[in-house]
């Protein structure tokens, strides 16, 4: 897609800066994403406001096609976008699994009539997806997964149980890996859509460490898929999913864009609760040494990123090298938030009162929370074993994959 | 890797033909075995020069090609490789930074061409203890008739036993810590009063602590102004520091894939080693340490070329970056040799030579993250 096509950015830019004033809620400046949070299942007037509007125009999905409800703009322009919310302290309110990693998918693996079905919604922020892939028996080792599918000539039944969904008790659809063939382990696995929203459906949410229940245990009992929402060919679903965990890798890396973490500089955290020397330096000198090193980490993956991405032009897609960056980006923000907490001590550790100020308690949930960036999406070891089998070419001995 | 310009993958394609042919590792071991005390081979360095390498940052009116500090990364990273000793970063990156930074016209015409042919080799006589702490300047340059009688230590000179031409830091004010009151000037090796110690280092260069005994100097030998010479001597530093984490990219590069070729053929318990979790998981960090140097590396090059404001803490982060991750590479790639890699006759030791040489060298880790913290405010 060409940027501008060969217009003038500051004129799309000023296009941008006028829409938003004219159509971002004031009251939700500064707000987060609700999406994120479990309030999204009662959004406000505003909320629903603001999402309609961005969904009307594509903008949330600035660089999906046209034709699909996408905003059909090249990379600066979805930059300028990006940009100007940012500016006028406005969320994207289009987002979640869809946008991060099925959207992507099926724009590559679908049929014109799937995406013509799939896309749109998810572009206007109306449908909400959830990832039907871990099982009990299935974490790392993915393709060890039982949920059966029987084919009844126009559907699929499907019986069988998903764990760790998350989203799935505000999802509306479920993008689901099923086995259609039990002879074999990769090439038995379908990649099948369904609603979520039928009888032999039930999902139960599971507490975590943080508190919160983000994610929840998923039972299909003669749960319904259409046979054309069965996405690549019968028993093709495996090659997808990989693709698919592609772009979930690029999106937790914080390669994707997104990424990073909002909140103060540990240095100015120490500074806080910390303090500082006659030299201004953090009073603390083995803690400013670990300081140190963590920026310096962070600043050499944040240039990693742009080098990857100067690389990567003209290529498309996510490549080999989100294995390294999802292992880099993930152990990263872990080692923030613990610092985070070291650095503010007890009052660090506060579960809930007011003893403690928002952004602490925010500091200990996220610390626990940040526990499973290295756990899914691949976890760490998974992710070394890629890179030393697929990158560096040594020998696998235990596997086919 | 950095995208480039034709130039710049011309002269990378260069450097890495060159090297691979004419001065692979055989090469180095050939020259540390000779016991040549000035620590490089000069005829291999002549054909550097030939090649216009010594030239690389300088202003073509001078002789040079002023292609820029990432074409001369690109050709230290190959160089880095094979582990080529040469006076490449002392001269043509140090003292030709310190001529074009702060040198009169009349210094860098005398000077600079015969830098850029090879015939002058260069170095900075900076630091005075075995630590590298460039404000400690304690020789002491004081007035003498129209010019300067210098009079002190410089320790641990990198080239210091081939060069030719001096760039030494001395105080002409204030304390030894303070950066004001300290004074560059460009002395002749065979200037009468300097002496010259060869340090033989674990790493075979070529180093030497050097003694200036009354070694009297005209006024025009002072490079820039009395008393200011730390922003001059600050900005060639980072020069330097930025040159040398580009050599050592090169070697931890190395190390790192002769460490991985060796675990793809070495069987123990009837399978090669590098099917051996443990040992596949650490070769993953450090290929991904690698990665994250690389861009650090190459972000401080592209830095100076774009003469940013954020030189000298990007230079920080990535001498302490590369710094760490050549240690670790260093070492893994004795231990993943096993027996082999403790010999004499392996590659192995050479590189984790060279690696805390090249750490030490113009600031530790510990210095560039203290010192990375100072320019943050913290
Ligand atoms: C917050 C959160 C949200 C999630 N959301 C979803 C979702 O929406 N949809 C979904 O389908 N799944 C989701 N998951 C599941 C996630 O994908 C799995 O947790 C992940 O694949 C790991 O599987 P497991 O938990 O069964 O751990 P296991 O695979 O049992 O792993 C246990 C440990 O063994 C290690 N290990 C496993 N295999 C190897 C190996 N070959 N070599 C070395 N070490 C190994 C692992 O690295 C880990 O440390 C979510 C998980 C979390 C924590
Ligand atoms: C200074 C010195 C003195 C010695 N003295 C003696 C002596 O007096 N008598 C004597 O008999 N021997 C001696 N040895 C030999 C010593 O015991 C061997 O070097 C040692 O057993 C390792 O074997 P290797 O060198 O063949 O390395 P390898 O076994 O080839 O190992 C290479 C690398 O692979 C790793 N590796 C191997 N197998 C595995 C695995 N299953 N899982 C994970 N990683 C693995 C190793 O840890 C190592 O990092 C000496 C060695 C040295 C260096």
């Amino acid at each position: 897609m060409a940027d501008f096509g060969g217009g003038d950015p500051e004129a799309f830019r000023k296009e941008v800066r006028e829409w938003v004033e004219a159509n971002f809620p004031a009251e939700l400046k500064g707000r987060p994403n609700p999406m994120m949070r479990e309030e999204r299942a009662k959004p406000t007037e505003a909320q629903e406001a603001w999402r309609k509007a961005v969904g009307s125009k594509g903008w949330g999905t600035p660089t999906w096609p046209k034709a699909y409800g996408g905003g059909g703009l090249g990379a600066a322009e979805a930059r300028i976008i990006q940009q100007e919310f940012g500016r006028a302290g406005a969320y994207n309110p289009i987002g979640g699994m869809g946008v991060m990693m099925f959207g992507p998918t099926l724009l590559e693996y679908g049929t014109e009539d799937q995406k013509l079905e799939h896309i749109p919604p998810i572009c206007r922020g109306d449908v909400q997806w959830c990832q039907g892939f871990s099982e009990p028996g299935a974490g790392s080792d993915l393709a060890a997964l039982q949920t059966r599918a029987e084919d009844k000539g126009d559907h699929f039944l499907i019986n069988g149980q998903k764990i760790w969904t998350s989203g799935a008790q505000f999802a509306d659809w479920c993008f689901c890996l099923v086995r259609t063939d039990t002879s074999k382990k990769h090439e038995g696995i379908s990649f099948v859509l369904f609603t979520m929203h039928q009888p032999g459906v039930e999902v139960r949410p599971i507490k975590l460490i943080a508190g919160s229940s983000p994610f929840c245990e998923t039972f299909f009992t003669d749960a319904r898929a259409e046979k054309k929402n069965l996405v690549g060919p019968l028993n093709g679903g495996w090659t997808i999913a990989k693709r698919l965990l592609q772009h979930e890798r690029g999106g937790l890396s914080g390669a994707g864009g997104g990424g990073g973490m909002g909140g103060r500089s540990l240095v100015d955290l120490a500074r806080e609760y910390v303090g500082v020397d006659a030299q201004g330096r953090i009073a603390d000198p083995d803690l400013r040494t670990r300081v140190v090193q963590h920026e310096i980490e962070g600043r050499s993956f944040q240039q990693t990123a742009v080098r990857a991405m100067l690389e990567s032009k003209g290529n498309s897609g996510p490549s080999a090298a989100t294995s390294i960056m999802k292992n880099a980006g993930t152990s990263w923000m872990q080692m923030r938030h613990e610092l985070t907490l070291e650095i503010m001590g007890h009052q660090g550790l506060g579960w809930e009162g007011d003893a403690f100020k928002p952004e602490e308690l925010g500091a200990v949930r996220g610390w626990l929370g940040g526990k499973a960036f290295t756990i899914y999406g691949g976890s760490q070891e998974v992710q070394s074993n890629i890179i030393s089998k697929r990158i560096l070419g040594l020998p696998d001995l235990t596997q086919h994959n | 890797m950095a995208v480039l310009n034709e130039e710049q993958s011309m002269l990378r394609d260069a450097a890495k033909s060159w090297t691979q042919e004419k001065s692979p590792v055989t090469a180095f071991r050939k020259m540390r075995d000779s016991g040549v005390e000035i620590g490089y081979d000069v005829n291999a360095w002549n054909e550097m020069a030939e090649m216009g390498w010594a030239g690389v940052i300088i202003p073509e009116e001078y002789g040079g090609s002023a292609f820029g500090y990432l074409s001369m990364g690109l050709i230290l990273e190959e160089l880095g490789r094979t582990l080529t000793a040469s006076p490449l970063i002392a001269s043509g990156v140090g003292a030709a930074s310190a001529l074009v930074l702060g040198g009169s016209d009349a210094q860098k015409s005398e000077w600079l061409p015969k830098i850029a042919d090879g015939s002058v080799v260069g170095a900075l006589a900076v630091d005075e203890g075995p630590h590298h702490a460039p404000e400690k300047v304690a020789l002491a340059a004081t007035k003498s008739g129209a010019g300067y009688s210098l009079s002190g230590t410089k320790t641990f000179v990198i080239e210091g036993l081939a060069a030719n031409l001096l760039v030494v830091s001395a105080r002409t004010s204030g304390k030894p810590g303070d950066k004001d009151g300290i004074t560059l000037f460009l002395v002749p090796a065979d200037a009468k009063g300097v002496s010259r110690k060869r340090l033989a280092l674990a790493d075979s260069r070529g180093a030497a602590n050097i003694t200036f005994d009354k070694v009297e100097v005209g006024a025009d030998a002072m490079l820039g102004a009395a008393d200011k010479g730390w922003d001059v001597l600050e900005k060639t530093l980072d020069r330097v520091r930025a040159a040398l984490a580009a050599e050592m990219l090169g070697a931890a590069n190395q190390a790192f894939e002769t460490t991985l070729d060796y675990l793809k053929v070495r069987v123990q318990f009837g399978q090669v080693i590098g099917s051996f979790q443990a040992l596949q998981h650490r070769a993953a960090k450090m290929f991904t340490d690698l990665e994250l140097a690389r861009s650090a590396v190459e972000a401080a090059l592209q830095a100076i070329d774009a003469d940013s404001p954020d030189v000298p803490e990007l230079v920080s982060l990535s001498k302490a970056k590369m710094g760490d991750v050549f240690h670790l590479v260093s070492n893994e790639m004795v231990q993943m040799h096993g027996g082999i890699g403790m010999t004499d006759a392996h590659d192995a030791g050479f590189y984790l030579k060279r690696a805390r040489a090249a750490e030490a060298a113009f600031g530790s880790q510990s210095y560039h993250r203290d010192r990375y913290a100072r320019i943050n405010g913290y």
